[in-house]
């Protein structure tokens, strides 16, 4: 390791010279001789401009747009499951054209190959028949799924979407280590990566005549549109992910949104009359075609595994009889069998009839008699892969380096692979090769591994130019994870000419603001919007009550019942605590507290995570709705998601200590609350989902005005204090303005009552909200055989009738005994309590998921002995 | 033999299912030993989707979904069919056990070849030591296989409880290895167990068996029952020369790979009942194990608690004039 600092080495026109691959390997951008490799001299050129401080600069600005874009990856182990940000390498890994043009066809005909065998393995297994693949190495993998045998495939390509995993040899020609034909992840990080580094390094992108990403993604919609059944020329085509809590759920939200397919999640689908549909609101949309992030066995609890809750019952029947097409076909897991491997060079010259041009890892079957003796013999100097297994459950296999075990293990593992041998699959260990990576502030050499894509086009395979490469996180690690995570870098693949700018949609689609098509709003996502708005409007609401508690309460010198101005505080208190569940001390006559008394409990209301119905759960309850229906949310808007959450994690992370620090957080988060509304209602197509998140704010709104109200101003607070009192709620509600130019004699209850609860003007009444609501209740779908009103509708219609009807001096007016406004309370209850009801009711009407499928009780053959 | 075998499997639910979706494996199948001549499956409540198709075992399967609000489900189905018993085999003179192994893993012929993936451990059959220590006693060195596995059989028979209270659908193997008790299907893996432990090929067999009353005693609507049991690869040329020429005979059903290259023979043992394939025995569906051939199995939304009752009855039809 060289000890050049980092500045040095930047700032350094030898920039090479401080840059050392490890002998013995590949590196992408230093030749064996030591020599820059020539394509890399613009890029190294270009950093020398840039210096030290310029290449910092764009880095932080690619992490800046990264965390704004919300990119992130859930790392598996995670026990909060909490996403992180992706990690981009603000090097591009470079590839000249010419090199890229013979891996491709590498690439191509591997994908044609995989393709024939997976035709084959489900169809007539001629290939086990003739004895050109051995029985146990295809039915004892759990990954080839009996019951699809058969069930056919649209087209001639079921291997839709086939991803490699690609490094070099020390001699710098291209191996694959691994076949990704399940599901393989990671194009829509490699977009994304696109996208970034384009931004942060424009002159560079542009002038290295970089190939583009977008054809390779129309072609992906292609493949897509033309396997999906029926002649219709737009076919339905649905994203399925497992959902928000997959680690690459970002990726199935961002490539939903790039291509324009609806994101579902198994529930949100039904198999009906052989067919596959969307459960809309209050309807059913037809999908034609999957394109699927679930692996295949997970797809259908009748017919593949039974424990699945990701699955659609009946999916497998759906394509049997023609009526979807899944991609990749369900069952292609079969083809990541890493033993594969080892027949594939003949089973190309048998089924396409020449040799196999792309070489892949030395591998060993031990199924078969003289691998499994070479794998007994070498153990130490071998990589051990299960194949899978029906004893441990699923396929996926847990990786073994022969060289790190000791004898006993070695043993004992010689012992497994003599037992069940055909589980076994040994490989060769790689050096993976080097590319220049940026770490903390210099250029080092890390190994790293490409993952190459390819979509089954009409007339063959296409491959994305480029493609995701991921760099392992130490120098040492002798292989980067299959998984994803790690760091990322983009792929260059350096035409001779210039390529026309061009999108999938021919704008700029990834950056534009605005949410989904109108039809295919499911239930599952309708109700997260509807408590997106909720929970929005809760928080802005919590943090107003908060942040005009605390500057009461810092304003003060003591905080004594006898104090000026302490009943006010005390009702404030009081409404807090009614809020949020809180327990903040009220001052007291007979014992004069501290003023720092309330101080603790107030603070853990905005910092502490533990805390039911406190600030921070329903800023991570906001969150965690949004992350859900990540799709829908336009890029601006994610980005104040991101504010928020940010502000979240700064007053639980480092919690403030003092009331004022806590203010200094609680402004700008309520700006970003404000700011996520505006954007809500203003780059947010007002489509049914719309409807539902603005019913939600509404709603919310409402129902924290009415108990505000109520634990304000039921209790008659004497004198002046009552001024204090309504100044307060005005400051809350935000219509202290109005109210003064208004009102310009003092402050008066009755004044309050007209500006917060009857003027149907002022967006911050009563009044407004559920006017509001009335007509987005009423733009909200209906079943034309129900009912001339449906229940949320008579809801509604009762609440405003009695809202317009109440005489807001009775209101006003103490009962007899001066100390209470029982009218108020009742009338304020009432209309709490008429709002619940309206949640209710478009709960029922809308949000009703279909109850959990259950398996039928099966009946256990017990013929009696005779 | 002809029967009329009628298998009726009722569920009632606490409350309405508003969808269901189920795959059955009732239709008999084509055997050397057994004509299926018709066979109709009936739903009730009428169903919106039914199809049938052939699985990767040569069995019949029937999809059904059902789209209407319902509270029960009944699945019954009627079939009728002709056995003719096969010819016990001369187990003495039967190649040694080890020879059948070899012949299994270096046969050509696709039969053979597709025969193999039954002698790989399933689902519901992971590979037991236990069950290779159990076989061993029978599998001596040497041993004509045929009556290895017929000693193999005798000794389920008797060493194992025939308790259908101490097992359920789920019971694990080893426990059944373990407790020594069970009901036919779990016998019925265990003898598959041991075979592939062995490295034998053997497939699990699912059907019914024809009961007869007690002399003098009227039969019992219904009493008949579902029945379980599990055949042996034999390769075509390990088989020894008296085996009936009827077994040799490939049918369509069987291999699923036309008439021309040689064709073993699956010779079926009921460890239930200790003995061979019989006249009485009808054969409904073959399987790497019970998960691949449960006769009705279905996932529906709402319902509730549910019960489920099954009347199987299996009787003997006049023989054609």
């Amino acid at each position: 390791m060289s000890a050049t600092s980092p500045l040095a080495q930047l700032d350094d026109a030898r920039l090479d010279d401080a840059y050392v691959p490890a002998a013995g390997s590949f590196d992408e951008m230093r030749a064996a001789d030591g020599g820059l490799r020539p394509h890399w001299q613009y890029l190294v050129d270009t950093l020398r401009q840039l210096g030290r401080g310029g290449i910092e600069t764009r880095w932080r600005e690619a992490h800046r747009l990264i965390r704004d874009n919300g990119v992130t990856y859930n790392l598996h182990g995670d026990p909060r499951g909490m996403s992180r940000p992706w990690e981009l390498d603000p090097l591009p890994l470079l590839l000249r054209g010419e090199e890229w043009a013979e891996l491709e066809r590498g690439l191509i005909q591997r994908a044609e190959l995989l393709n024939a065998v997976l035709l084959d393995l489900y169809g007539p297994r001629t290939l086990i028949a003739q004895g050109l693949l051995p029985p146990e190495l295809v039915d004892g993998y759990p990954g080839y799924l009996l019951p699809c045998h058969g069930i056919g495939v649209a087209g001639d390509r079921p291997l839709v979407f086939y991803g490699a995993d690609l490094t070099r040899d020390t001699d710098g020609g291209w191996r694959v280590i691994g076949d990704r034909t399940q599901t393989p992840s990671g194009a829509g990080y490699a977009l994304e990566n696109r996208v970034v580094l384009s931004r942060v390094m424009p002159s560079l992108f542009r002038d290295s005549h970089v190939h583009r990403l977008a054809g390779f993604f129309r072609g992906l919609r292609r493949a897509m549109n033309r396997l999906a059944p029926g002649d219709a020329p737009q076919a339905r085509v649905a994203l399925m992910t497992p959902g928000p809590a997959n680690a690459a759920y970002f990726e199935h939200a961002y490539l939903a949104n790039y291509l324009g397919y609806t994101l579902v999640q198994g529930a949100d689908l039904s198999v009906r009359d052989g067919a596959l549909w969307l459960r809309t609101l209050g309807r059913l949309e037809r999908i034609d075609a999957v394109l699927r992030r679930v692996d295949d066995c997970f797809c259908d609890p009748l017919e593949l595994r039974e424990d699945s809750m990701l699955g659609v019952p009946g999916m497998v029947q759906a394509v049997r009889a023609g009526n979807l097409t899944v991609a990749n076909a369900l069952g292609s897991g079969v083809l990541e069998h890493p033993g594969l491997m080892a027949f594939l060079p003949e089973l190309c010259r048998q089924l396409l009839g020449e040799d196999l041009l792309l070489p892949h890892l030395h591998t060993w079957w031990c199924g078969r008699a003289e691998d499994r003796a070479y794998v007994l013999a070498n153990l130490g100097a071998l990589v051990i892969k299960p194949a899978g297994g029906h004893t441990n459950g699923g396929p996926g296999p847990r990786v073994l380096f022969g060289r790190s075990l000791d004898a006993g293990a070695r043993d004992r593992l010689a012992a497994q692979i003599q037992a069940e041998p055909h589980r076994f699959v040994a490989q060769e260990e790689v050096k993976p090769s080097t590319a220049p990576v940026y770490v903390d502030g210099r250029i080092e050499p890390r190994p790293f591994v490409l993952r190459s894509f390819s979509v089954a086009e009409d007339d063959g395979y296409a491959v994305m130019p480029g493609g995701l490469s991921r760099v392992a996180l130490s120098t040492d690690t002798p292989m980067v994870s299959s998984q994803l995570g790690g760091l990322g870098k983009d792929t260059w693949v350096l035409a001779t000419e210039p390529e026309r700018e061009e999108t999938l949609l021919g704008l700029h689609d990834t950056q534009s603001t605005a949410i989904v098509r109108e039809s295919d709003v499911s239930s599952r996502v309708a109700d997260n919007l509807f408590w997106i708005g909720r929970y929005a409007e809760r928080a802005e609401g919590l943090v107003r009550l908060l942040r005009v508690t605390a500057i009461n309460l810092t304003a003060r010198s003591s905080f004594a019942a006898e104090d000026e101005g302490i009943g006010c505080l005390g009702t404030l208190l009081e409404a807090l605590n009614e809020q949020c569940h809180g327990n903040v001390p009220l001052p007291t006559a007979d014992e004069p507290a501290a003023l720092a008394a309330p101080t603790p409990e107030l603070l853990s209301l905005i910092t502490d995570l533990e805390r039911v119905g406190a600030l921070p759960q329903t800023l991570q309850a906001l969150g965690q709705a949004a992350w859900s229906v990540r799709e829908r949310l336009s890029s601006d808007t994610w980005r104040v998601i991101n504010d928020i959450e940010r502000h979240l994690r700064r007053l639980t992370g480092q919690p403030p200590r003092t009331l004022n620090a806590a203010l200094n957080v609680l402004d700008p988060l309520v700006t970003s609350l404000v700011a996520f509304s505006a954007l809500t209602q203003e780059n947010m197509t007002h489509n049914e989902g719309w409807h539902f998140l603005e019913a939600g704010r509404r709603l919310e709104r409402g129902m924290n005005l009415a108990a505000l109200l109520r634990s304000t101003l039921v209790n008659v607070i004497p004198g002046p204090e009552e001024g204090l009192v309504v100044e307060a709620v005005l400051g809350v509600t935000d219509s202290l303005i109005t109210y003064r130019r208004r009102y310009q004699s003092g402050t008066r209850v009755g004044a309050l009552l007209d500006l917060v609860v009857q003027d149907e003007a002022n967006p911050r009444a009563l009044a407004y909200q559920i006017l509001s609501l009335s007509a987005l209740v009423d733009d909200m779908p209906r079943d034309p055989m129900g009912p001339t009103r449906s229940a949320a509708q008579k809801g509604v219609l009762r609440l405003l009738t009695e809202l317009r009807l109440a005489g807001l001096d009775q209101l006003a007016q103490p009962d007899a005994d001066g100390l209470h406004r029982g009218a108020l309370a009742q009338f304020l209850t009432d209309q709490e309590n008429g709002m619940a009801e309206v949640s209710d009711a478009l709960t029922a009407q809308y949000f009703r998921h279909e109850e959990h499928p259950h398996h039928m009780i099966e009946h256990r053959l017990s013929a009696v002995r005779r | 033999m002809r029967f009329r075998v009628s298998h009726t499997t009722h569920y009632g639910y606490g409350s309405p299912v508003s969808l269901c979706h189920s795959i059955a494996h009732l239709k008999p199948r084509q055997t050397p030993h057994q004509r299926c001549l018709r066979s109709q499956v009936r739903v009730s409540p009428w169903p919106s989707v039914s199809r049938e198709h052939t699985d990767i075992f040569g069995n019949r399967v029937n999809y059904f979904s059902i789209q209407q609000s319902h509270a029960a489900l009944e699945v019954s189905a009627v079939s009728e069919v002709e056995v003719t018993a096969p010819a016990a085999p001369d187990a003495d003179a039967s190649p040694p056990w080890e020879q059948v192994r070899l012949r299994l893993h270096e046969a050509r012929e696709p039969d053979a070849v597709n025969a193999r993936m039954f002698a790989l451990p399933s689902p519901a059959i992971p590979a037991q030591q236990a069950a290779l220590d159990y076989a061993l006693v029978s599998f001596t060195p040497g041993r004509p296989v045929l009556a290895a596995a017929r000693e193999l059989m005798a000794r389920i028979y008797t060493e194992f409880d025939y308790d259908p209270a101490a097992t359920g659908v789920a019971t694990p193997l080893a426990e059944v290895l373990d407790q020594r008790h069970g009901v036919c299907q779990d016998f019925a893996h265990v003898g598959i167990a041991c075979l592939r432990a062995l490295g034998l090929a053997a497939r699990y067999v699912s059907g019914y068996l024809e009961t007869l009353p007690p002399p003098g005693q009227p039969k019992l609507r219904g009493a008949d029952a579902s029945h379980a049991w599990y055949a042996l690869y034999l390769p075509s040329q390990a088989s020894s020369s008296p085996l009936p020429e009827t077994q040799t005979a490939p049918t369509a059903g069987e291999s699923g790979q036309g008439a021309e290259p040689p064709a073993g023979t699956w010779i079926d043992y009921d460890p239930t009942n200790d003995c061979l394939l019989g006249e009485q025995h009808i054969t409904t569906a073959v399987g790497r194990d019970y998960g691949d051939v449960t006769p009705v199995r279905g996932v529906f939304y709402g319902g509730g608690e549910h019960r489920l009752s099954v009347a199987v009855d299996v009787d003997r039809l006049e023989p054609r004039v």
